[in-house]
């Protein structure tokens, strides 16, 4: 059973100019993405800057209004599913309690005026558990990521980047959520610390079965953390597939080029390999047809005109891609 | 003992660097007996966590350590063993010598290119500044070299994007223009500071391949600080692993990859996250987080953490620093196998 | 999998081995916000000596009437501009602090009074001696000074700033002009401050055409010349009022200005923090907006609202003493720095009576110590600073 299906999701941005403020164009930030995520699953929505993935898990924990487009969650409850595109601010509230967020930097992410304790017992205390349950609950979950018990009465300031991520990550797992967005969870923090960060997702996943929209640009890392990979481009979803087949045999050549940039930490495969060419299309003035077209190897005259659709490609995936059957792409192995 | 190749003639000689930063709370020794050599030619990696003083090293080099921050002891020695080496720990850094040191002898690459420029003038101005500040050449000739330049670093259409003001341009063009900063004043010497750091990874690969390019048309000894094992093993000839102000280990690429001497050079690289992973594959971790420099444990720095600890005297004697030039780790393990061997 | 077994225990910690530095560390640790700005407040040494004098000059504003010798609106012809007196701890007999009596002579070319010292009568200063009624702190009825002169006649007494033209001591006028001058920052700041955080507030949580109609209503207020916009106001007001309603009135006229400084920090300190993770997580938990404004922003910046504050005090009291020097604030009888200073706008009695130009320096000494407080208060403030 999916616990989230996101149709044909829009978010734009007007371009005002003026001095009535009129709208001379707009900014295709999210322009039409789908997916769904099961019960247990962890998504990756990878991507390079500008590319739209970080609108994506914002719009869905409405955090920002939706331009368009419908977001189906189904909290499990015996309840059918919600739309929360068109759901009212009023009603997204004690929605809320289902999907939680894991931020990027854990230096802006906790109060600095909160000892951590209340930091973690603050959704807690928001939906309404007594005060008696809310500490056995912060023990639970500081011991649930690896932190000491003193901890809870401890300021923000007093703990290194890494430990404010395991409080950031207790605070999110505080009501039992059916949904975790992780917005590049382990992408600020050292590499000491990312192994540890990244082991603790993987062991939460296991142990809570949790679901996950990991938003990540680092692929090393979504290799290690997802089960299915969706790649977007200049607001797009270009290529879904489950990870270990999009790193094997990737269908895009966007996907192609990404791979093949990551560099990998072994001098010996130090490659003379194809770096894709330009720059990331503007989302405020994207190029007609597919929008990868002027940096792609393969492109043809049908690319340069015509938008392709994400379409299913079997065994579970799907890829964007007018050359998708002919195209015989280099993967990592 | 393995020999680094040492073809290619030495351009910079650095020796027991120290760097101490002192206010209220104490003296942070942000270096502590650093020593390295760049080659022309060659790529030096070095790689280390937060902390680990490679910035505080790059900062150091070209005399533009802030405020609290003050060499207070070593050499670094430009041109060594040749009659016209200098020691830029020597030097005043407001010196008219200095001044030429910087961006003349040895230019720098930022991790945020917008460091490097300012917001209200265009690139061309800003290049051509930097190329009259270390030639004497007249306005026309300077602006021609300053379209080369952005022909170098592969900006297209340089004619015109000479009068364009950096914010103009994305993050990756921008960086070209930095790194066309840097060569401005026609250095042999390079740092390049987490150049790639800010930068998507289809970006960050364009540029690598473009610092490579250059290095090799320009014979240029290339100082490459990151954090990112991967960067290293693309670019790198020598590696030096740092940790609290101190090189821990320095090793050709291969070596430091394929047998790496020092426990936390193995322990980083076993941490790194790999495309190659199988799904849910966990990492193996270092436990615990880097101390503030503030706060250096006693002994090897790293013994708190480290997994391979062969005793006390990890904790109470500082191992002995990794001689220049040669492969090596600081490390009592180590060295107490090489004795074995 | 089990969590326990899947990474590494965290190493020991490095510090433990030095209890000191352990000890320091804990501290550190369980600091509050309030600890560590007040850590951070106490390295500037010129903030902490200012905020001693602050407090200093508060001290004299609630204890005004205890310090003051002698009643300051008792006027005496025969005692007028009598230069400042030193008090003389010795004479013949060991420590007897006393002050001389003063011998009126008439100058016979300009018919002048001066006052010279006349040692032949020595008047003994001692400390709590009963003077003029009034009520301490409000609340308790008494006589009592901190010091006096005992036994002199009707007219004498210790003039230690001298008197002016009606004979009132300058010192005891001083130390309730104090009170009022002080008091009326404070009053004024407290309005400013209400206006600035409800107007700044509303400006920067809803954002819209209410920012908007604010913002406009701030740089319009702001563009309108200060001095003049005072004086208008001031003169409108009805010269039948009380000295408390002037008192109220002014308060309001000079908090119209203070308080579009303080609604721009508070609203440029709301839109910053509304894009703070830490208040996005807040919103994603579920918090109402008032949770999220009063437990999570307001804290974030109430110091550096408390700064923005003891910067505009200063403006408060200088904009209270100008008013009062210009004629167009307090009235007499009321006392204030401003009054005092009135005293001196007239040359030539200043050029026989210098000494009535001593309240600029309680003024100056006062701007200068909030001015410092307040830069020691905001770097103090921020806690990543």
């Amino acid at each position: 059973m999916n616990l989230l299906e996101v149709e044909d999701l829009k978010k734009h941005y007007p371009i005002r100019a003026g001095l009535l403020r009129r709208e001379v164009g707009r900014v295709r930030a999210v322009d039409g993405v789908s997916f769904h995520i099961a019960k247990g699953e962890t998504l990756a929505l990878v991507g390079e800057s500008g590319c739209g993935k970080t609108t994506v898990s914002r719009c869905i924990l409405r955090a920002l209004p939706v331009t368009s487009g419908a977001i189906r969650f189904a909290t499990g409850d015996g309840e059918a599913a919600v739309d929360l595109a068109t759901l009212p601010k009023r009603q997204i509230r004690p929605l809320r309690r289902h999907m939680q967020m894991i931020f990027q930097d854990p230096y802006a992410s906790l109060n600095p005026r909160m000892m951590v304790g209340d930091i973690i017992a603050e959704p807690l205390k928001v939906n309404g558990v007594p005060a008696a349950e809310r500490r056995d609950r912060v023990l639970e979950l500081l011991e649930l990521v690896q932190m000491p018990p003193g901890a809870r009465t401890r300021f923000p300031h007093a703990f290194s980047g890494g430990q404010r991520q395991r409080v950031g990550i207790a605070r999110a797992l505080a009501l039992n959520p059916k949904l975790v967005v992780a917005d590049e969870p382990v992408s600020a923090l050292d590499v000491s610390v990312q192994a540890q960060i990244i082991n603790l997702l993987l062991d939460l996943q296991d142990r809570l079965g949790l679901s996950m929209l990991f938003v990540a640009h680092d692929l090393s890392v979504v290799r290690h953390v997802s089960d299915r990979v969706a790649v977007m481009y200049v607001g797009r979803i270009v290529e879904v597939a489950p990870t270990d087949a999009l790193y094997r045999a990737p269908l895009h050549p966007y996907t192609e080029a990404l791979l093949a940039a990551v560099p990998a930490p072994d001098p010996t495969r130090r490659s003379r390999r194809r770096v894709a060419q330009g720059e990331v299309a503007d989302p405020a003035n994207p190029p007609p047809g597919c929008a990868f077209h002027p940096r792609c190897p393969y492109a043809v005259e049908r690319c340069r005109q015509e938008r392709p659709e994400l379409m299913p490609a079997g065994n579970g995936r799907a890829v964007s891609c007018h050359r998708a059957g002919e195209l015989e792409l280099a993967g990592v192995r | 003992m393995q020999q680094t190749p040492m073809a290619e003639r030495t351009a910079l000689a650095i020796r027991d660097l120290a760097v101490q930063f002192e206010s209220e709370q104490g003296v942070v020794r942000a270096l502590d007996g650093v020593s390295f050599d760049l080659h022309a030619g060659r790529t030096l990696g070095i790689v280390g966590e937060s902390g680990c003083g490679k910035s505080v090293t790059a900062r150091s080099i070209l005399r533009i350590v802030d405020r609290p921050g003050r060499i207070t002891g070593g050499h670094m020695l430009l041109d060594p063993g040749t009659p016209q080496e200098v020691d830029l720990a020597a030097l005043d850094p407001e010196s008219k010598r200095m001044r030429e040191v910087r961006g003349g002898r040895i230019g720098l690459i930022f991790q945020e290119p917008m460091t490097a420029l300012s917001v209200h003038y265009t690139v061309g101005n800003q290049i051509i500044e930097a190329v009259r500040q270390h030639s004497d050449v007249s306005k026309e000739e300077a602006r021609n070299r300053a379209i080369e330049l952005l022909r170098e670093v592969g900006i297209p259409r340089p004619e015109t994007r000479i009068s364009a003001y950096p914010f103009e341009l994305s993050g990756g063009l921008r960086q070209r223009v930095g790194i066309a900063m840097a060569l401005a004043g026609d250095p042999e010497i390079v740092i390049a500071d987490e150049p790639t750091t800010a930068l998507d990874v289809t970006t960050q690969a364009q540029i690598l391949a473009l610092l490579r390019r250059l290095q090799a048309e320009k014979n240029i000894a290339l100082m490459l600080i990151t954090h990112d094992m991967g960067v290293i093993a693309e670019m790198a000839d020598e590696v030096a692993v740092m940790y609290l102000g101190r090189v821990v280990e320095f090793a050709p690429v291969q070596q430091v990859f394929a047998a790496p001497r020092h426990p936390y050079t193995r322990a980083l690289l076993r941490a790194v996250p790999s495309i190659l992973a199988t799904p849910r594959q966990r990492l193996s971790t270092i436990g615990g987080a880097v101390p503030h420099p503030g706060s250096r444990p006693t002994g090897c720095a790293y013994h708190p953490r480290c997994s391979e600890r062969i005793g006390a005297i990890c904790m109470e004697q500082r191992p002995r620093p990794v001689p220049s030039g040669e492969a090596g780790a600081s490390c009592f393990k180590d060295e107490a196998r090489e004795q074995a061997a | 999998m089990s969590v326990s077994t899947a990474s590494d225990p965290p190493a020991s910690d490095p510090r433990a081995s030095d209890p000191k530095a352990a000890a320091a560390e804990a501290r550190y640790a369980e600091a509050t916000q309030l600890q560590l700005t007040w850590w951070r407040f106490r390295r500037h040494k010129l903030a902490v000596v200012s905020l001693f004098v602050i407090a200093l000059f508060y001290g004299i504003a609630i204890f005004a009437d205890f310090l003051a010798a002698s009643d300051p609106h008792a006027t005496d012809a025969r005692r007028s501009f009598i230069p400042p007196q030193g008090i003389h701890l010795f004479d013949e007999n060991g420590f007897n602090p006393h002050v001389y009596g003063l011998r009126g002579v008439r100058n016979p070319r300009t018919f002048q009074l001066s006052y010279s010292p006349d040692p032949a009568r020595k008047l003994p200063v001692r400390l709590f001696t009963r003077g003029y009624t009034y009520n301490l702190l409000g609340l308790i009825e008494t006589d009592i000074h901190l010091f006096g002169i005992e036994g002199g006649r009707p007219g004498e007494g210790i003039f230690l700033l001298g008197t002016d033209q009606l004979g009132r001591d300058l010192y005891s006028r001083m130390m309730v002009a104090t009170r009022v001058s002080l008091s009326i920052g404070l009053a004024g700041v407290t309005l400013s401050l209400f206006l600035g955080v409800l107007l700044g507030g509303i400006s920067g949580l809803y954002g819209g055409w209410v920012d908007l109609l604010i913002q406009r209503l701030i740089e319009l207020l702001r563009s309108v010349p200060t001095i003049p916009l005072w004086m208008g106001l001031a003169a409108a007001l009805p010269r039948t009022w009380s000295v408390i309603e002037v008192y109220f009135a002014i308060t309001i006229i000079i908090s119209l200005i203070g308080w579009t400084d303080l609604a721009r920090v508070v609203r440029g300190r709301f839109l910053a923090l509304r894009e703070e993770d830490f208040v996005v997580a807040a919103e994603l938990s579920g918090a109402s907006q008032g949770r999220i404004i009063f437990r999570h922003m307001l804290p974030s910046f109430a110091s550096h609202v408390i700064a923005a504050t003891s910067l505009a005090l200063p403006a408060m009291i200088i904009s209270e003493t100008s008013l009062s020097f210009l004629g167009l604030g307090l009235r007499p009888p009321a006392v204030s720095w401003g009054i005092l200073l009135q005293d001196a706008q007239n040359i030539q009695v200043l050029a026989g009576a210098p000494w009535l130009l001593s309240a600029a320096v309680p003024v100056t000494l006062v701007i200068l110590a909030f001015n410092f407080l307040g830069d020691g208060l905001r770097d103090a403030a921020d806690p990543y600073g």
